[in-house]
């Protein structure tokens, strides 16, 4: 009986809990009316994030709270989304610089539109894989800018869950993707500075994160130094893999999304061009990633945050999340391979050629 | 038919019977079928929708089996069966971790239950374990692991031989050993020859149990659309009423014959039985050997063959009183040794999990029927002296020979 009655007040004060959340979700749902006017609304963070850290981001991810900032729609002066690339080829050599206007103190103002969407895409011939993606491709737009630069990001959220964007750079603490939890249906104008020049990406950080970065929500993002580098051929490479039966293992190895692609495509160079890399390792699952150039040796620099190179080489290595600029130029003609230096990556995918003629 | 049936009735009954099978009768007994008919249609039109959305689109859950992969010169075969819900398309084949040309035939759209044979042109290695992946175009990933690559043996002259050779080890030879008991067990008077057909009833005892443990073994690999449990139960009890409907014409004591004919016919029936539970051994020991899981075979010969001698011993049993012609025992001997040989070759060449399974439960059954046979024998009015203390006594002896004899086996 006694254990009865201990019971009995447990399952009281479960449910008094429950009720509190649901408390929470209704004032949440009411600061989303007041939002839907589009106007930024500066309510005081729900129930629950007055809890612990960790805590507090499971329950955004849910939806508990209203955030500040968070709009319903994507606010009408957005610019339309550019990005038209497919192919990892087309993703090789596409920029997107945004809608880039002059403002009154002199500076240029860049803003994008990333609208994050289920896709299908395909992920090695024949094979597709349920994405959620950054306007339709994984990786999604390579952003560009240059140091100094003002960006919005007006961010909309197409998807049946909730994400952000989180870049990488200085910016303030609530532009940084973390907190703000954008929900189906809402939107988030994320506003900084650019800085520093380096080469950076943005992937979504709504927890569980290794999930929405591991389904494709990340780009990279190249923020140019004020004098612009020595001209170049520019090439993106994203490297990533996809876990297609979902069991914690990538089934395919890519640059920007299709395995063994530029085997099949090689990528054309030219004797004696300059060739300037920008390589972002997006990879999960596996602690690391490598670049290793074939015939060749080229100048490494590490996140691309200085202008002088970090040394000669022919292969980097590259922790989840990390990047670098290689720049080589090749002496002969042929097709030259580039693959990562594990075995096991290069064949499931992650391997090409550059078919260098004169 | 159902004249034939109903002939032994009145003329009232059979016009009765006749009446009932009108063409009135044929549509209502054809109403149901025709209304399935309709069900299944509207349902193959209309699909999910008349139950609302499934909550996981049936491809998702797509099964693909490898029923068996077969190693050539510069080559490696996979035999692959759909076994989900949902047709599905190979897209992508892995072999050790790495992407791999091939080529599938007849296409990489396999249907539910559809059979496909993927061709991948792989430099492996002898002894080497060798792990394939098929990536379907929704991304599943369907895995066979072969612990020891080996070159699948080629139906050719010479491992035709071979595998003939194998089951004349473990089939023929003990079988005919065992008959050599025949003329020392004419000297058995009554209580000696019941006790001896009752070690024999406990050796087929043993035998059947044995072969339906291999069979629900082997049920539990069966692709889950075929049903490996039932194969099971169809094997088993088909087998054993075909037999007994057989016996009931040849051994039963209505058939006429005299009582040297009737066990002349119940050594035969025991050799039939144990012949197709030597195929279904066969078929075991031939797929075996042929993906190198009997490379000590040397030693799991010698137990096979203590193990069958045994059979032979059972098959002369109920003829030693009378006495059989040599040609009547010959031809025991092949019919009970001989379907190794052709199960050594069915196995080595074409291995099926299904249709071993079906043959072994089949060989279950046979077996069965034939202990039922041997129960009814001597006294002709019941199964009741096995429960005499010494013929019981002999069952057990029966089952512990096998017992011990099998612990050879399972080395």
């Amino acid at each position: 009986m006694a254990s009865g009655e201990a019971l009995k007040s447990l399952l009281t004060r479960a449910l008094s809990r429950r009720t509190l959340l649901r408390g929470g979700l209704g004032l949440g749902a009411l600061g989303s009316l007041a939002a839907a006017g589009c106007t930024p609304l500066r309510a005081a963070g729900g129930v629950v994030a007055a809890q612990d850290g960790a805590h507090a981001l499971h329950a955004m991810a849910q939806g508990y709270t209203q955030t500040a900032g968070i709009l319903m729609g994507l606010p009408p002066e957005a610019p339309e989304p550019t990005w038209d690339a497919t192919t990892p080829m087309d993703i090789l050599t596409a920029y997107d610089y945004g809608r880039e206007t002059k403002l009154p103190n002199g500076k240029t103002l860049r803003e994008y539109t990333l609208i994050a969407e289920e896709t299908e895409v395909e992920v090695a011939k024949g094979v597709t894989y349920p994405a959620w993606t950054y306007n339709g491709t994984v990786p999604g737009p390579t952003l560009r800018c240059a140091e100094g630069d003002r960006l919005k990001v007006y961010f909309h959220n197409k998807s049946r869950h909730p994400h952000t964007i989180h870049f990488h750079g200085i910016h303030p603490a609530n532009m940084d993707g973390v907190f703000e939890q954008v929900p189906p249906g809402g939107s988030y104008v994320y506003e900084f500075e650019a800085e520093p020049f380096g080469v950076f990406l943005y992937h979504c950080h709504t927890m569980p994160v290794k999930k929405h970065v591991e389904k494709g929500l990340y780009g990279a993002f190249i923020v140019d130094p004020p004098t612009p580098r020595p001209p170049a051929k520019e090439l993106v490479m994203v490297m990533n893999g996809f876990d297609t039966d979902v069991d914690g293992e990538n089934e395919f190895y890519t640059v920007n999304g299709i395995a063994n692609y530029f085997v099949d495509h090689p990528i054309p160079l030219k004797i004696g061009e300059p060739v300037r890399l920008y390589l972002v390792n997006v990879l999960e699952f596996d602690l690391i990633n490598s670049f290793h150039l074939h015939g060749n040796v080229f100048k490494l620099y590490r996140t691309g945050t200085s202008l002088s190179s970090y040394e000669v080489t022919d292969t980097v290595m590259l922790c989840q999340g990390e990047r670098c600029i290689l720049e080589f130029t090749y002496k002969l003609p042929g097709k030259y391979m580039f693959h990562a230096h594990q075995s096991e990556f290069s064949e499931l995918g992650w391997m090409g050629f550059f078919d260098v003629k004169a | 038919m159902a004249e034939a049936q109903t002939g032994g009735r009145s003329t009232i009954g059979r016009e009765a019977a006749l009446r009932g099978f009108g063409p009135g009768a044929m549509a209502l007994a054809a109403l149901p079928l025709v209304l399935l008919a309709a069900m299944v249609y509207v349902f193959a039109i209309w699909g999910s929708a008349l139950v609302g959305p499934a909550p996981v689109p049936p491809d998702a859950l797509g099964k693909l089996d490898i029923e068996r992969v077969t190693f050539r010169p510069g080559e490696i075969g996979v035999q692959v069966v759909n076994s989900g819900p949902a047709e599905l398309t190979v897209a992508q084949v892995l072999v050790n971790e790495a992407i791999w040309s091939f080529a599938i035939d007849p296409q990489p759209t396999i249907p539910r239950l559809g059979r496909a044979t993927v061709s991948i042109p792989y430099p492996w290695l002898e002894g080497e374990p060798h792990a394939i992946r098929l990536i379907t175009s929704n991304g599943l990933v369907f895995k066979k692991d072969v612990a020891i690559a080996a070159p699948t043996p080629e139906p050719e002259p010479l491992f035709f031989l071979v595998f003939a050779l194998l089951g004349l080890y473990v089939g023929v030879v003990p079988v005919y050993l065992g008959l050599l008991w025949f003329p020392v067990m004419r000297r058995f008077g009554r209580g000696a020859m019941d006790f001896a057909l009752a070690l024999t009833a406990g050796l087929l005892v043993f035998l059947g149990l044995d072969a339906v443990h291999e069979a629900l073994d082997l049920a539990g690999r069966v692709p889950g659309p075929f049903q490996g449990f039932g194969l099971v139960g169809i094997g088993l009890i088909g087998a054993f009423l075909a037999l007994v409907a057989v016996g009931r014409r040849t051994v039963g004591a209505q058939s006429g014959r005299s009582e040297a004919q009737r066990r002349l016919a119940l050594a035969y029936l025991i050799a039939a039985g144990i012949g197709l539970h030597n195929l279904g051994e066969g078929l075991a020991i031939g797929a075996a050997y042929a993906i190198g899981e009997l490379a000590l075979g040397a030693f799991l010969v010698i137990g096979f063959t203590i193990h069958n001698t045994t059979e032979g011993f059972g098959i002369v049993a109920p003829v030693a009183r009378h006495g059989a012609a040599l040609r009547h025992l010959a031809a025991l001997g092949l019919l009970a040794g001989g379907p190794t040989i052709l199960g050594t070759w069915l196995g080595g060449f074409t291995y099926s999990d299904i249709w071993a399974t079906l043959f072994l439960a089949v060989g279950a059954g046979a077996i069965f029927q034939v202990v039922f046979e041997i129960a009814r024998l001597p006294g002709r009015e019941g199964p009741g002296w096995l429960a005499m203390p010494a013929n019981f006594a002999g069952l057990l002896a029966g089952m512990l020979i096998m017992y011990v004899t099998g612990l050879l086996v399972a080395a």
